[in-house]
């Protein structure tokens, strides 16, 4: 009973200490008065400060998905729109429906939506047509008829793989084998990668084995693992493709504990991230294609002309390079994500 | 029962059915993936499946020492896996105080720095961890919630504090003596394995040197009476809860090491769920009472053996949670009494039927 009395108060103080210190600081929500676009004379004619935009993220897999949110949210700050409604939907799917619905409840004005899987998409899409509300396919992409959503807006998931390919082409102009670590199983970002690798690459590589980590670090360490007991690394194969820069760090930890060192294989990866980049100064990616995640306003300004009714592109794609370990030290610190 | 001594000895051991277990799956292994055992010397460490089974399974076995506690009360702790995350958030803050909104700038990624010095980000780890635990047995022993709803709350929340942490986004950790304790070895193993001997050989020492074990199974047989008898049934709740989230905060700061970052939504996901599966398949019953800390490590240990095994094989990972789904399938099926019975009659014949209390 003494203690009770005792640790009662003590624990409820602590409790609300955690809360407290671990609230982030209040974000300057007030926009500043900054309108960028028309005078108010124009009363048709919206501006960014009338904007009620839905982004209902599917996640936080991975670095380059903490680019984007940080993107997006920033140019929400810049340009002041009245409302970014913001959601994680955990990776789930359900999750990022009924984010959607809810959207489409509230009457926003433009949903733009990364969709984590291509399938599954009509019924939710048809909802959001129905209600008037135009959509932007961010990033990864959709199998749902194109009259569905207003556009779609990203990278071209197989192009990249098609670089990618390349690159062992180049670098394994006798043949050999590789190993693929792919992503989420059904994401628009992993079937097109796949399918743009499997279109390039030279017939005299053999993709040994393929086998999913998720996009997440924490998944394909232990694939990884797997990987270099059952397969012997350089004899039974010489490059490893991965599908994006996340996974490859894990995988890189598996490959150091195996005594693997930088150079032994050929590692292509996808995003062109600061952990990508670190990799290459390190010497374990021999390239890294890029995959850009700073795609806030474009999407915002795609929204505004979506707006005011103006015809907007159904397909616009980012513009993406390749890079290597050569320029990787100098641009490591211009990265933004 | 006097035909067979020594066999009866074996048979009604704890540790023959985790044994048993882990035994057909090595065997299982050797059948169909020789290379599962090969152990090699690579640089200054062991390397081979085995010793990726005890590093990857590491965290699991630290949870599962301290959920066996808990369970052992006759109580259940359903936050273990936010704990986790909450741990490996703090870690990550502390280290790099960036708040996940905002893009990464470059002085952030200076490499080796960090804000805090490593002694104080693993104390404040595993102080925040001791806190949720201590939350956690607060709720049951003087609020008198019931075990899973007053864990639940946690376990729920859990997830939001880490993610208000870190800003709902992932924090990578650059500082390089952090990943220590998820990479490093000694002596050709890896560090997490001293990390998991120790805290066991804490844990052991609490519960068989001191009669706070034979208090955690009076409590967890029978708390009221365990209360008549004098015993302060109340703190010994507060202390395995206590102690599980201590363990909890151990695994959060290897697993966030592990994997060089740290994930309000997937650091620690479904490591209740493991982790009592572990403890369940340490023989330790779900009601309370008698418990064996060894069989809960070596649950810990064929989970993460059958994790692999199921990668070796090239199963898909999709799949992997359908092929876990039928061991804990066989596991509980092994510990139905219809099966002890079956057991009981087949060594013994005609003997006659010794009712088992468990």
């Amino acid at each position: 009973m003494k203690i009770s009395r005792v640790l009662l108060p003590v624990l409820v103080i602590a409790a609300l200490f955690v809360i407290v210190s671990c609230a982030p600081a209040p974000a300057p929500t007030s926009a500043p008065a900054a309108a960028p676009t028309q005078p108010p004379a124009a009363a048709a004619q919206k501006t960014y400060k009338d904007m009620t935009l839905c982004y209902p993220q599917l996640g936080a897999e991975s670095d380059w998905r903490t680019a984007n949110t940080a993107s997006f949210k920033e140019t929400a700050q810049t340009l002041g729109i009245k409302q970014l409604v913001f959601s994680d939907a955990q990776q789930k799917q359900e999750n990022q429906i009924s984010a959607v619905r809810a959207c489409i409840q509230q009457k926003v004005d433009v949903i733009a939506l990364p969709p984590v899987v291509e399938d599954g998409w009509d019924a939710v899409l048809t909802e959001a047509k129905n209600a008037k509300i135009p959509v932007i396919i961010v990033d990864r992409s959709v199998s749902a008829p194109k009259t569905l959503y207003a556009s779609h807006i990203g990278s071209d998931m197989v192009l990249e793989g098609e670089r990618a390919a390349a690159e062992f082409n180049k670098m394994m102009p006798n043949g050999g084998a590789v190993l693929e670590l792919s992503g989420t199983t059904g994401s628009g970002a992993a079937v097109g990668r796949a399918k743009g690798f499997r279109n390039k690459l030279n017939p005299n590589i053999k993709i040994l084995d393929s086998q999913t980590g998720n996009f997440t670090r924490a998944e394909a360490v232990p694939v990884m693992q797997a990987f270099l007991k059952k397969y012997k690394a350089g004899t039974d194969f010489q490059g490893i493709f991965i599908h994006n820069d996340d996974m490859g760090i894990g995988a890189i930890e598996a490959l150091k504990a195996a005594g693997v060192k930088p150079g032994d294989l050929k590692i292509v990866s996808v995003d062109g991230t600061r952990g990508g980049f670190q990799a290459m100064v390190d010497g374990w990616f021999q390239a890294d294609v890029e995959c850009n995640p700073l795609l806030g306003p474009q999407v915002f300004e795609m929204a505004l002309k979506l707006m005011n009714g103006q015809t907007i592109d159904p397909e616009v794609l980012t513009n993406e390079t390749v890079y290597y370990p050569d320029k990787a030290k100098e641009l490591l610190p211009t990265r933004k994500y | 029962m006097k035909n067979y001594p020594l066999l009866n000895r074996i048979r009604e051991s704890r540790l023959f059915l985790p044994l048993g277990a882990l035994a057909v799956i090595l065997i299982f292994d050797a059948i169909y993936a020789p290379g599962f055992f090969n152990i090699a010397i690579q640089g200054d460490h062991l390397y081979g499946n085995l010793i990726d089974v005890v590093n990857n399974g590491a965290p699991l076995m630290l949870v599962a020492i301290g959920m066996t506690l808990v369970i052992a009360t006759g109580g259940v702790d359903l936050s273990v896996g936010a704990v986790i995350a909450i741990s490996a958030a703090m870690g990550a803050v502390l280290i790099n105080p960036a708040l996940g909104n905002q893009l990464i700038t470059n002085e952030i990624l200076t490499r080796d720095a960090t804000n805090t010095p490593l002694p104080i980000i693993i104390l404040a780890d595993l102080a925040a961890g001791t806190l949720c635990g201590l939350w956690n047995g607060f709720l049951v022993s003087r609020a008198r919630i019931q075990p899973m709803v007053a864990t639940l709350i946690l376990m729920v929340a859990g997830r939001g504090i880490a993610q208000l942490i870190t800003n709902g986004q992932i924090m990578t950790i650059y500082y390089t003596p952090y990943f220590w304790f998820g990479n490093g070895y000694i002596f050709g193993l890896p560090v997490s394995v001293y990390i998991v001997a120790i805290v066991f050989i804490l844990a052991w020492i609490l519960v068989r040197k001191t009669s706070i074990g034979l208090f955690i199974e009076s409590v967890g047989i029978n708390s009221k009476s365990s209360y008549y008898s004098g015993i302060d049934e109340k703190n010994v709740k507060l202390l395995a809860y206590a102690f599980c989230g201590f363990c909890a905060a151990i695994a959060g700061l290897i697993l966030s090491s592990y994997v060089h970052s740290a994930d309000g939504n997937n650091n620690g996901l479904n490591y209740e769920l493991d982790a009592i599966l572990a403890v369940v398949m340490g023989g330790t019953l779900m009601t309370g009472g008698r418990f064996s800390l060894f069989a809960s490590v070596i649950g810990a240990v064929v989970i993460w053996t059958f994790t692999l095994t199921v990668y070796t094989l090239g199963v898909p990972a999709n799949a992997l949670l359908a092929a876990k789904a039928v061991l804990v399938m066989v596991v509980i099926l092994l510990y139905s009494d219809y099966f002890r019975r079956f057991l009981n009659r087949f060594s013994e014949h005609k003997g006659p039927e010794h009712g088992r209390a468990n």
